[in-house]
């Protein structure tokens, strides 16, 4: 159980000022090094006294991981340390690709998207409440899954995606990444490049991770290309209040027109899986088609293909069906 | 200091047992590499080779392919393996830090194969085949075992001729069939407790504490398997055994061979089902493998 106490377990504080003195601690400290980067996830699991790392690793004096450059391929580098509201302010983003700068500013609160960062927006852990109160669940190394229990509270959980944890991704950021085709990349003693829908892990592949991060990883950097630059976007953000919550579910998308045929397409869902949801069916769908209020229904219908409501969460259900139809009709002549 | 347990804390701030120590993993695989190369070293070291028992004369009436494992069993031994191995990889594999992408559905569906298979070879070898010879534990079992320890102890003690399943091979049984019967009763229980389409999921079906032993009992009974199919596979593989490996494949064992390491008054010899012609396999063909005497 949740065990709130007023002083934070003691941890060596170690901030690094390059990436190498970075990937070498968190080397060094293997699963007991904790990387800090908003902090906006970390001191909740800190207070609460439920993570207790022996190392916490402030990534935020490494200068080379802050800010957003021009990539030499074209595109954009954002470093994994730019916060939320560089991100939703900067220029180029916000004019060629809106709809990261749209996700960042669904971001909770102005004060929070000032703290929190992308880098740790795209790698904060889920907010299922029983694993987050401390409970032994399968993602916390237990036996069981509380919130798919017979009688569990689970109208935010997944509707999809679920292998034993039925909670979900809580980022706003990732979908909008995944529609743009961002790539992340990964440094350890070796630097890895990861398409951003590939960041991303569900639990029957790792259920203690909600990402590729593994002890000793750092995420870097997140690069843009240029091919789904002025395309147009569309995100949308359903929750339960106007402004600092999580989403129930949102959708991110990005269409290539010819005319009033969508030429290209890619879609992303988020907030009804343990990881954000790519329709790639859903884009094979409306490739070549033009956005008329039948292809809008059938992408809609394709979308939730296979999709199983919990006990309390079944509004999800044609919530996401709508929020994709919705996607695909803003490209509508 | 290795950890037997994972043990963590319940809702209600109770210290419970939640499963197997993944150290334990670890210690059969390491136990398993040392057994394989002290084995290994050992046999070479005692000379074996040197004092096996001579063959000097064929007894008359022996055919050249004696019949030994049915289509029907060999059938079993190898889906049994293929659902056994699945069972392992998925089991440990992720644990050693491999991602195996939905590897609890391959995992569960492997262990109802397993099932399916075991329960398939206990009506087979009641109905069909030499049942109690692989399981009895009559004199001559005790006698056979004290034979082998002699002769793996001393150079001078010749090799036991023994029946059809040899000292060893049911000691090796036994020990998958208890192995086997711990992992498929907790296993069943566990899958209760995530989406099949057998069960309605429940997971509260029993306590946290219970639900901890039945896990550490599954974890256990897996470990155990990575020393059985380790050994198992070492064995089969050997230059040595592996007249017997190629028995399982092709059913029969060699003149040369049955009269080396059998003795026809515990197991009379049968021509091979493949010497034959006309003649039924599967279960049929059963009947016609040689039955055992031994502790009849």
């Amino acid at each position: 159980m949740a065990n709130m106490k007023d002083m934070i377990a003691p941890f060596d504080l170690v901030q690094p000022t390059t990436i190498e003195d970075a990937v070498d601690i968190l080397k060094d400290a293997g699963d007991e090094a904790w990387v800090l980067a908003g902090g906006l996830d970390t001191f909740d699991w800190l207070k609460d006294r439920i993570k207790r790392p022996r190392v916490v690793v402030d990534i935020g004096a490494i200068e080379e991981i802050r800010g957003i450059r021009e990539a030499e391929a074209g595109g954009l580098e954002i470093g994994a340390m730019t916060t939320l509201t560089e991100v939703a302010n900067h220029q180029r983003i916000r004019s060629e690709f809106g709809v990261l700068a749209t996700a960042a500013e669904h971001v909770a609160t102005p004060q929070i998207r000032n703290q929190g960062t992308l880098g740790g927006n795209v790698s904060q852990d889920t907010r299922c409440w029983y694993y987050r109160s401390g409970w032994p669940c399968y993602r916390a190394g237990g036996n069981v899954c509380y919130a798919s229990a017979p009688l569990a509270m689970n109208r935010e959980h997944c509707i999809m995606g679920r292998s034993r944890c039925v909670a979900v991704n809580p980022s706003d950021t990732a979908p909008a990444l995944i529609a743009l085709d961002a790539r992340m990349v990964v440094q350890s003693p070796r630097r890895r490049l990861y398409d951003a829908e590939d960041y991303f892990v569900g639990p029957s592949v790792d259920i203690e991770r909600m990402t590729v991060l593994e002890p000793g990883d750092l995420l870097t950097q997140i690069y843009v290309p240029d091919f789904w630059a002025n395309s147009n976007f569309y995100f949308e953000k359903v929750r339960d209040r106007g402004s600092w919550d999580f989403q129930l579910v949102s959708v991110a998308a990005a269409f290539r027109m010819s005319g009033n045929t969508i030429e290209d397409a890619r879609i992303a869902v988020n907030g009804v899986a343990p990881y954000p949801v790519r329709l790639d069916a859903v884009e094979r769908l409306v490739r070549g088609e033009a956005s008329t209020e039948q292809l809008q229904n059938a992408a809609g219908d394709l979308a939730i293909q296979g999709a199983r409501a919990l006990r309390h969460n079944d509004y999800k259900i044609p919530m996401m069906r709508n929020l994709v139809r919705r996607a695909v009709r803003s490209v509508a002549a | 200091m290795i950890e037997l347990w994972r043990r963590t804390q319940n809702p209600w701030g109770q210290d419970i047992l939640i499963g197997v120590s993944w150290d334990l993993m670890w210690l059969a695989v390491v136990l398993s590499a040392l057994f394989l190369v002290g084995h290994a070293v050992w046999y070479r070291m005692r000379g074996f080779a040197a004092h096996k028992a001579e063959v000097t004369a064929v007894p008359a009436g022996i055919p050249e392919r004696i019949q030994r494992h049915s289509l029907a069993a060999r059938i079993f031994h190898w889906s049994m393996s293929a659902a056994m191995l699945t069972l392992l990889v998925t089991a440990f594999v992720p644990v050693m830090g491999l991602e195996i992408p939905a590897w609890v559905t391959i995992h569960w569906i492997a262990g109802v194969a397993l099932i399916l298979s075991i329960v398939y070879h206990i009506i087979h070898s009641i109905g069909w085949q030499d049942f109690w010879s692989m399981m009895s534990f009559g004199p001559n079992f005790f006698r056979e075992g004290a034979a082998q320890m002699k002769h793996l102890l001393s150079p001078s003690a010749p090799e036991p001729k023994g029946g059809k399943y040899p000292f060893d091979h049911r000691m090796y049984h036994h020990s998958v069939i208890l192995a086997s019967f711990a992992a498929i009763i907790t296993g069943v229980i566990m899958m209760m407790r995530i989406d099949t389409p057998f069960f309605t999921r429940n997971p509260y079906l029993v306590t946290d504490e219970t639900a901890g032993v039945i896990f550490a009992i599954h974890g256990v009974a897996g470990v155990a398997f990575i020393l059985l199919i380790a050994s198992h596979i070492y064995f089969a593989l050997r230059p040595d055994k592996r007249w017997l490996f190629w028995s399982m494949v092709r059913g029969w064992v060699s003149r040369d061979a049955y009269v080396e390491h059998f003795d026809p008054a515990k197991w009379p010899a049968k021509e091979a089902e493949s010497s034959r012609s006309g003649n039924a396999s599967g279960a049929l063909a059963d009947a016609a493998v040689s039955a055992p005497k031994e502790d009849a």
